[in-house]
């Protein structure tokens, strides 16, 4: 019966694509539609702070440069990986991320709770020649981030694509995008009051590569890299650590 | 090429070259403060390339309507060759970023050379440029023959072709520049893929309108893939790239989808790119080129029908185990896992026809190597399918997740599975596409066959060596109850496995550069062969009357 209902089906191409589209539309909508109507989905994190333009600038280079590639910034609910890494990622943590950048390999180690870890000059220097620092690493040196100059005449375009795709940015921050990014790196300006106005008090200012007299990409990649598991702590409140020390098995 | 064309195809066809080089002009205009400019300056010198080429062919002698006596193949010997070529720089690409890994100072102090920016260019270059100009002059080949119907016209197959390929160097030379979405196996940025859907649609448009043309009743097996590969590419495709452009002076975009709903766009898109482009597609080749090479008709049409379906309907669901104990929610992972394990059952059933196919014909898989080619690659297909099963079980995705064992399985996949059944396919199309009796050298394939399996074992061995490995290694606890190892230490125990593995790359290379020179002596060789049957059917003339 089946056989004979196909027979007939492989006659129409027009039957056949319609079958198609039909068969493979269902996993689809069935998985993704309900994560936008589903509310325990994404948690609720009210402190939950945004990128600031000189951050947001930092991971477009971490895009630009493929580091998802190797790094992954998704701690896992697995025992070893919380104690690695710090607790485990929350749905909200990434609520602001377009695109999300979790990966999918962890060639060097993930990076979701790297900020603050290390130093600026630590990051500075493994930037610039990794084996410098870590002997054994085999991750790319990215020597011209030091001696490149960031561009920030667009960020307020960044910001506004931003705001349209669902980030919360406002008109303020849109406005001042160029000035806020370059006061970030310049504790010693002006603008820096606007900053953390606009962003928050625990907004970290200072000379990410070590000098002010240029806003480079590394002030950019290196002031990203030190948020990176800070915009809220949403993730430490939930705790990920079990109550008691798990016994090994005798 | 310009002389296959009609005297109405040739003026579109300048038209259309003259519409991109302005698109072109338009994006560097635009983007002159951008890397954008570097694009439209490509766009703008393809489109004038492609001008100059229809130009210059402008005057020849158009063809009569003789030319609907015969299949129309020319776009399908420049897909072979394109394929070949792409294959050549992706897999070079590939030892090169392996190397890499073993030897990380084996790049330049210029950003273009680094792993981040090389990477996308290797999975694009095979994947995309490799794969998929295979599967377009496949697709071409296996519809009209199937069909018994020509294409129906000469303009769009080229335009599917050429405008293919201009999406490939805009995407590859894009990541040398920085310009990616990062979203893998989509990194090309909005303008690239505004232009691939309209290229898309032109293939989905042809190939339809030569099915129903068809002179058979039935519509072929094969087709059934091919159509499902071009669909369904077309709704990932379209899906995941919805993005928002900085401005339409910028490469940069950002996706419409944030955070943890991105990452299930991005895992159903990416897992049913495996699907679809790489499995259904190449199915569709081992469809016909497998039966046709072995002389032998397909074990089972029911089985074909259960595997079509299965593949289908359940693959749809599987993106989600790669995001296992991540942030994505628990019933999404179960749906994925479940789906994952059930998709074994169509995956088998395909392996399994392919493989009783070849009852009575064994003789042949001994003594022919592109037979064998096909063979390898559907037993490959049946392992990485029952692997890939079974790292979707939570459980064990917690071990392999993350690891390069997950580099092992794509290879196992990529090398032993689609790699290999286009070299076969290739192997058994070249001769009938130029009209020669056969290869230019058997021995040469030979070569290639045992390059190819030691290659693909090589690499696939090593991965799943480290990957394990480095998954054990981070799992460890002493008796103190601490991580017994630093995540440099698991790194460092990498490093055999890393330049195993860009070796055995390096063999699967020489392999595929032995195949390219094997096709490109076969073209020139004298020893031509016609065959009076490889014509479409007869009524198929009056109904293509212009």
């Amino acid at each position: 019966m089946s056989e004979f209902f196909h027979r007939k089906l492989e006659r129409s191409a027009i039957g056949f694509v319609l079958a198609i589209i039909a068969a493979a539309s269902v996993g689809g909508i069935v998985e993704i539609a309900p994560l936008f109507t589903i509310d325990e989905t994404v948690e609720a994190a009210p402190d939950m702070r945004l990128y600031t333009p000189l951050e947001l600038a930092g991971r477009n280079i971490y895009v630009r440069e493929g580091c998802y590639a190797c790094h992954s910034q998704m701690i896992r609910t697995l025992r070893d990986e919380v104690d690695r890494y710090g607790p485990y990622s929350l749905a909200v943590e990434s609520k602001n991320d377009h695109p999300m950048l979790w990966g999918s390999k962890r060639t060097g180690p993930d990076l979701a709770r790297v900020g603050d870890k290390y130093g600026d000059a630590w990051h500075v220097a493994h930037l610039t020649y990794p084996r410098d620092v870590v002997p054994e690493s085999n991750m790319p040196a990215y020597r011209w981030l030091a001696r490149t100059e960031l561009r920030i005449d667009d960020l307020s375009e960044h910001l506004a694509a931003q705001r349209m795709v669902g980030v919360p940015y406002t008109d303020e921050m849109v406005k001042n995008a160029r000035a806020d990014a370059y006061a970030q790196a310049n504790p010693d300006t002006d603008g820096v009051p606007g900053v953390m106005q606009r962003y928050g008090d625990e907004t970290q200012v200072r000379a990410f590569d070590g000098v002010t007299s240029q806003l480079t990409e590394m002030d950019a990649l290196v002031a990203y890299l030190q948020i990176l598991g800070r915009l809220t702590d949403a993730a430490h409140k939930n705790t990920a650590a079990p109550e008691t020390s798990p016994q090994p098995l005798d | 090429m310009i002389s296959t064309l009609t005297r109405t195809e040739r003026f579109l066809a300048l038209w259309i070259s003259m519409a991109v080089s302005i698109c072109g002009l338009g994006l560097a205009i635009a983007g002159r403060d951008d890397p954008l400019l570097i694009h439209g300056l490509l766009i703008l010198l393809f489109g004038l390339v492609c001008s100059y080429i229809v130009m210059f062919g402008y005057e020849e002698k158009a063809p009569g309507t003789e030319r609907l006596s015969f299949y129309y193949d020319e776009p399908i010997k420049a897909g072979v060759i394109f394929a070949m070529i792409w294959a050549v720089f992706g897999m070079f690409m590939g030892v090169w970023v392996a190397a890499q890994l073993a030897w990380p100072d084996l790049a330049f102090d210029a950003p273009w050379s680094g792993l981040g920016r090389l990477r996308p260019t290797h999975t694009t270059g095979v994947i995309f440029g490799f794969g998929g100009n295979a599967l377009i002059a496949t697709s071409f080949h296996v519809v009209q023959r199937t069909s018994r119907a020509r294409l129906p016209d000469q303009l769009s197959p080229w335009f599917v072709l050429v405008g293919y390929n201009m999406y490939c160097l805009i995407a590859v030379s894009g990541y040398l520049l920085g310009i990616t979405q990062s979203k893998e196996y989509a990194e090309s940025e909005w303008y690239a893929d505004i232009w691939l859907v309209l290229v898309w649609v032109t293939y989905f448009v042809l190939y339809i309108r030569t099915l129903a043309r068809r002179k058979e009743p039935h519509i072929y097996v094969a087709n059934w893939y091919f159509l499902a590969f071009i669909l369904v590419v077309a709704i990932l495709h379209i899906v995941n790239n919805l993005a928002v452009p900085v401005s339409l002076g910028h490469a940069k975009s950002y996706t419409v989808w944030p955070g943890v709903q991105d990452a299930m766009v991005q895992w159903w898109y990416g897992h049913n790119a495996v699907a679809f482009f790489l499995t259904s597609g190449f199915l569709g080749m081992l469809y016909y080129y497998l039966p046709v090479r072995a002389q032998r008709p397909i074990f089972s049409y029911r089985l074909s029908i259960l595997s079509f379906w299965g593949i289908t309907f359940f693959y749809m669901w599987a993106g989600s185990h790669h995001l296992h104990y991540t942030a994505l929610p628990d019933w999404v992972q179960t749906l994925g896992m479940t789906f994952s394990i059930m998709l074994l059952v169509p995956s088998w059933a395909s392996a399994g026809n392919a493989l009783l196919t070849l009852n009575g014909a064994w003789h042949r898989v001994r003594d022919d190597a592109t037979l064998r080619f096909m063979m390898i690659a559907a037993v490959f297909y049946g392992l990485s399918t029952f692997e890939g099963s079974f790292m979707a079980i939570r459980p064990v995705n917690s071990l392999s997740h993350y690891t390069d064992w997950t580099i092992g399985h794509v290879h196992a996949g990529a090398l032993g599975w689609v790699a290999l059944i286009t070299f076969g396919s290739f192997y058994t199309l070249v001769p009938v596409l130029w009209k020669r009796r056969q290869m230019y050298s058997p021995a040469l394939i030979e070569w290639h066959f045992w390059l190819a399996l030691a290659g693909t074992l090589i690499y696939v061995f090593a991965m799943w060596n480290s990957g394990i490995i480095q998954g054990l290694m981070w799992r460890t606890y002493t008796e103190e109850d601490t991580l017994a190892y630093s995540f440099v230490d698991s790194l460092k125990a990498m490093w055999p496995y890393y330049v195993a593995r860009a070796f055995g790359g390096l063999l699967f290379l020489i392999g595929a550069i032995i195949c390219l020179y094997n096709i490109l002596m076969t073209i020139r060789s004298p020893d031509k062969a016609e065959s009076r049957d490889d014509v479409p059917h007869p009524a198929d003339l009056a109904l293509a009357g212009e």
